[in-house]
């Protein structure tokens, strides 16, 4: 029999489900228990020959790349660090160390997800729990603007919808769920109630919930396409629950009005709890974006948009916020780790990546990878290395070496570029 | 290898109160004379100069999870506090929640090179202590947060504390914590249900313990298991009128235990007219005074920006609630839960002006200096930079005065402070903040300069202004590497990290599986970070 390994963590969402088993013969992944169709992808689909990286598309030794790398960031005005958060904390670390030593632009891919989650964290705060909290105790449950059915595979199964949890025994049945979006999602259809806003109608949808949760009446009968006999019917519900978890998305971030819909949904949840317990859970994608978040405030102060081009860090979102940087043509160069802008940005900032050099640090094919003008094939965090990642809730979690490919780590190749800068 | 000579030693461990003498430093250790070569030594004349171990923080917020937040919730705090990077130094941003490098720099510029931090729950301290990795210049450990922790609660509900004995073993271990903290115990578990305790004797929720077993439980444990520090215990109702009665109710049920209660300042008030609390400290420290087993540290408030962030959970969302600032709250599952919320202290403020002469009082009227140590509860009560404001506060009566005409009046009336003429020496100074600390924490290398100890060593230009004098010493050694000089940090060295690793019935392993799959969402074997995780050097229990 090969052997397993158990408990393994999959990096691929913020869940990090960490109770995988991973079937492994001869260095090669056979079979993986209990993971997601995402997360089976991870470790089934991993290329795990060994690669040597390459300058503009040819294959070169390591020595070599890294001494262009080095060469293109020293040369630079303006380098741009982007991605991050499909990496581990070790190599996030050292991709600020990389920053600060050559005063670049750091970002992460918080700005274009939940950047404007942040933005409103710092204005009006953040009441919130952790997954296990949300599985024990929670008998109400509001989606807003967020489809964890199609993002995160696991999610209803191990933590929200269904588990039966120490004060939910019977499991779905112990808990009243809502779903608010501007379309009926399988969450929706999955949720007990569903109130369909209409797009770009979320902050006053949301304004209205507070006046309710007031005992205040508003002068319309319907806001945001949504009755407001039916907003009252939920605002009883949050103020009578037990512990209350309102999960919030892109749907949010990123329609109109963005970061004020995320405060005033947050204020909302500190006010509920004058009267019931509630708290509010971003539901973050990339597996360590929350990582991301995480090491950039502890080595900078800020999460994301830092600049260290005066020497030391500056936070200017929609200044040093990677899109805004490139479609601005304002970056001269860029290091990219283990995310595709070139796939996700917009057409300004995407193209710009065209005409400057880059740096590619990727343990997979991509847009940004196939132009790249250094491509270090690394090992992928949770497949072929060790490190650390923070879920959606802020725990962090290990991630195993389940295979040994001999690749290296992007935490290995940044610090020899740090090296090499010096 | 280094010589310090002919400076005044304050080194209370070994009764030199100023004496003239040399100190010598081989392989980051205080050696004897006889064991240097002094043709090779770097020399330093300190003639003149004032000679301390290197400051020993007990209790300060520094890194982890809710440090982390504050950081990120306030770009404000750090903008116009920025440090650039220099040499091997790395960049960073100061304010009442500095960068985790720019922590370590500060500390050395003040002459700090060993801090605590003060909380930590173990779901989390994965990330407390890559953060301690990423603080240069500070020897470090970490509270373990066990206050409201399930599995405790449950086995002194079922009466086996044996069973909550070897879990606490068990837990230190495996989160490389280094003592047991209590935070509002019970009430941060009530929080959970919108509640909070206000008695020792109040039950709770779904457990059916009160406080005072927690307490005495977690006491005895660390006394059983001879921890190095003892349970270090920020208790119930903080910040509330009834908190003076409630800490001096704490401390007789803990009679014969070895205790720490930190920041008393917070715990220390009691009912006065209008809104307004009193100053309890006289019958507080009377309660300490009479229980040698007791220690503390102040909290003492500074008057300016702060950041409360503990997890205590309950009294942020009531300080959210009194303030409308900004409030974090996180609740933590099966074992502890906090929260954020900025605030201002004023003189002007009756309430604060109140805190703030609690807090010196508490110092003024602990007799035993080995007693009462320095703290600002950092970042809840001000930053940790103003240790040297509160140095001159104590040494300096006239000082103390001025600052005590500025309180708002109705904090003045009454007020037992300006009856209070104690002034502490710099030998009372080198206790408060070095050899009292380091005592009471069982790290037998630090707080003195006898032979043996960890070449940490501050050197002070002497200054009437003491509050000059503490903000910029002259050197700064840790571990016998020069890291400041003449109030800025010159050098990057890695830290230490100090964890303990009780022995315990290896049985209790098999039970904590079980317990996992109700109480966790992650897996036992995730849990611990000593699967691939942090980097410590064990201090013996016992």
């Amino acid at each position: 029999m090969s052997p397993v390994v158990e408990n393994v963590s999959c990096p691929f969402c913020g869940c990090l489900c960490d109770d995988i088993s991973v079937e492994v013969e001869e260095e090669a992944i056979v079979k993986v228990k209990r993971a997601c169709t995402s997360g089976l992808g991870i470790f089934m689909d991993y290329d795990a020959r060994p690669r040597r990286p390459l300058i503009a598309g040819r294959e070169v030794e390591w020595d070599e790349a890294v001494a262009e790398a080095a060469r293109i960031l020293s040369a630079a005005d303006s380098p741009l660090i982007y991605g991050l958060s499909s990496s581990a904390s070790e190599a996030q670390r050292k991709a600020v160390a990389l920053a600060d030593r050559i005063g670049a632009v750091i970002d992460s891919t918080s700005s274009v997800c939940h950047g404007p989650t942040g933005l409103a964290m710092q204005r009006v705060g953040e009441p919130t729990c952790t997954l296990g909290e949300i599985r024990d105790r929670a008998d109400l449950l509001v989606f807003w603007g967020c489809n964890p059915d199609a993002s995160h595979l696991r999610h209803f199964s191990r933590f929200s919808l269904t588990p039966r949890g120490t004060l939910t025994p019977n499991g779905r049945a112990d808990r009243t769920v809502y779903a608010v979006d501007v379309r009926p999602t399988g969450t929706a259809k999955k949720a007990d109630h569903f109130l369909q806003v209409d797009i770009g109608s979320d902050f006053e949808v949301l304004t209205t919930l507070r006046l309710l949760v007031k005992g205040r009446e508003p002068a319309a009968d319907t806001v945001g396409g949504v009755p407001v006999a039916r907003l009252q019917e939920l605002a009883e519900r949050m103020k009578t629950c037990r512990y209350g978890v309102a999960f919030m998305g892109m749907g949010l971030t990123m329609a109109a009005a963005r970061q004020l819909n995320v405060a005033e949904l947050f204020t909302l949840v500190a006010e509920l709890n004058e009267y019931a317990k509630f708290s509010v859970l971003p539901m973050r994608g990339h597996g360590n974006v929350t990582g991301a978040d995480q090491v950039l405030s502890w080595t900078t102060s800020y999460p994301f948009a830092i600049s260290f081009a005066r020497g030391y860090p500056q936070f200017g979102p929609g200044e040093f916020t990677a899109v805004d940087m490139l479609a601005r043509r304002a970056a001269d160069a860029a290091l990219i780790l283990a995310s595709d802008p070139g796939a996700h940005f917009p057409g300004a900032a995407a193209a710009h990546l065209d005409r400057i050099p880059t740096i590619v640090l990727d343990h997979g094919p991509s847009v940004v990878a196939a132009k790249a003008r250094v491509l270090f094939p690394t090992a992928a965090y949770g497949v072929d290395a060790a490190g650390t990642a923070y879920r959606m809730d802020n725990v962090p979690i290990p991630l195993k070496r389940v295979i040994s490919t001999g690749r290296f780590t992007d935490e290995e190749i940044l610090d020899r570029i740090i090296e090499a800068v010096e | 290898m280094l010589g310090i000579l002919g400076g005044r030693v304050y080194d209370p461990q070994h009764g030199k109160d100023g004496e003239v003498g040399d100190i010598w430093v081989k392989d980051g250790r205080v050696v004897a004379a006889a064991e240097v070569d002094r043709g090779r030594a770097e020399v330093v004349d300190a003639a003149g100069l004032v000679v301390m171990p290197g400051g020993v923080d007990i209790h300060a917020h520094i890194v982890g999870g809710e440090v982390n937040a504050g950081r990120k919730m306030r770009p404000e705090d750090h903008r116009g506090h920025e440090r650039a990077r220099s040499g091997t130094m790395r960049a960073g941003a100061g304010g009442t929640v500095p960068s985790t490098y720019a922590t370590g720099y500060l500390y050395s510029e003040l002459g700090y090179t060993t801090v605590m931090q003060a909380s930590a729950a173990p779901l989390v301290v994965r990330h407390t202590h890559e953060e301690l990795e990423d603080t240069p210049n500070l020897d470090n450990g970490a509270f373990i947060v066990m206050g409201n922790n399930h599995f405790v609660m449950k086995a002194i509900a079922d009466k086996q504390p044996e069973r909550a004995r070897d879990y606490v073993a068990w837990l230190l271990g495996a989160s490389q914590g280094y003592a047991i903290k209590v935070v509002n115990p019970g009430g941060v578990e009530n929080w959970k249900w919108g509640r909070n305790v206000a008695e020792l004797d109040d039950e709770v929720i779904g457990y059916g313990v009160t406080p005072r077993q927690i307490v005495q439980t977690l006491a005895g444990i660390a006394d059983d298991l001879g921890l190095p520090h003892p349970v270090h215990i920020h208790g119930i109702n903080l910040g509330r009128h009834t908190s003076a009665r409630t800490s001096i109710e704490m401390i007789e049920a803990l009679d014969g235990h070895r205790v720490h209660l930190c920041h008393l300042q917070f715990l220390s008030y009691g009912p006065g007219p209008g809104h307004v609390h009193r100053s309890e400290a006289a019958a507080v420290a009377a309660a300490v005074n009479a229980r040698p087993l007791v220690t503390v540290d102040v909290g003492q408030v500074i008057f300016g920006s702060a950041t409360t962030m503990t997890c205590d959970g309950p009294l942020q969302h009531r300080l959210h609630v009194t303030t409308g600032g900004r409030w974090i709250n996180d609740d933590v599952e099966s074992e502890s839960g906090g929260g954020i919320v900025p605030i201002t202290y004023k003189a002007s403020n009756p309430i604060n002006a109140t805190m703030w002469l609690t807090g010196l009082e508490l110092f003024l009227l602990i007799d035993d200096p080995w007693r009462v140590y320095l703290t600002t509860d950092h970042p809840n009560a001000g930053c940790f930079t103003s240790y040297p404001q509160v140095i001159r506060l104590l040494m300096d009566r006239g000082y103390r005065r001025e600052m005590f005409d500025k309180l708002h009046p109705r904090a003045r009336k009454g007020a037992l402070l300006p009856e209070l003429d104690r002034e502490y020496s710099l030998g009372e100074i080198a206790i408060i903040t070095r050899a009292g600390p380091a005592r009471t924490l069982g790290l037998a290398a630090k707080g003195h300069l006898g032979v043996g100890a960890d070449a940490d060593i501050t050197v002070y230009e002497e200054h009437d202004d003491k509050e000059a004098m503490f903000a910029r010493p002259r050197y700064v050694y840790k571990g016998g590497v020069l890291v400041a000089r003449d109030g800025a940090a010159v050098a990057d060295v890695a830290g230490r990290t100090f964890s303990v690793a009780p022995p315990y019935d290896p049985a209790i392993e098999t039970d904590l599986r079980t317990f996992f799959k109700e109480a966790y969402t992650v897996s036992f074997d995730n849990y611990s970070v000593l699967a691939g995780g942090a980097h410590t050097e064990q201090v013996a229990c016992g």
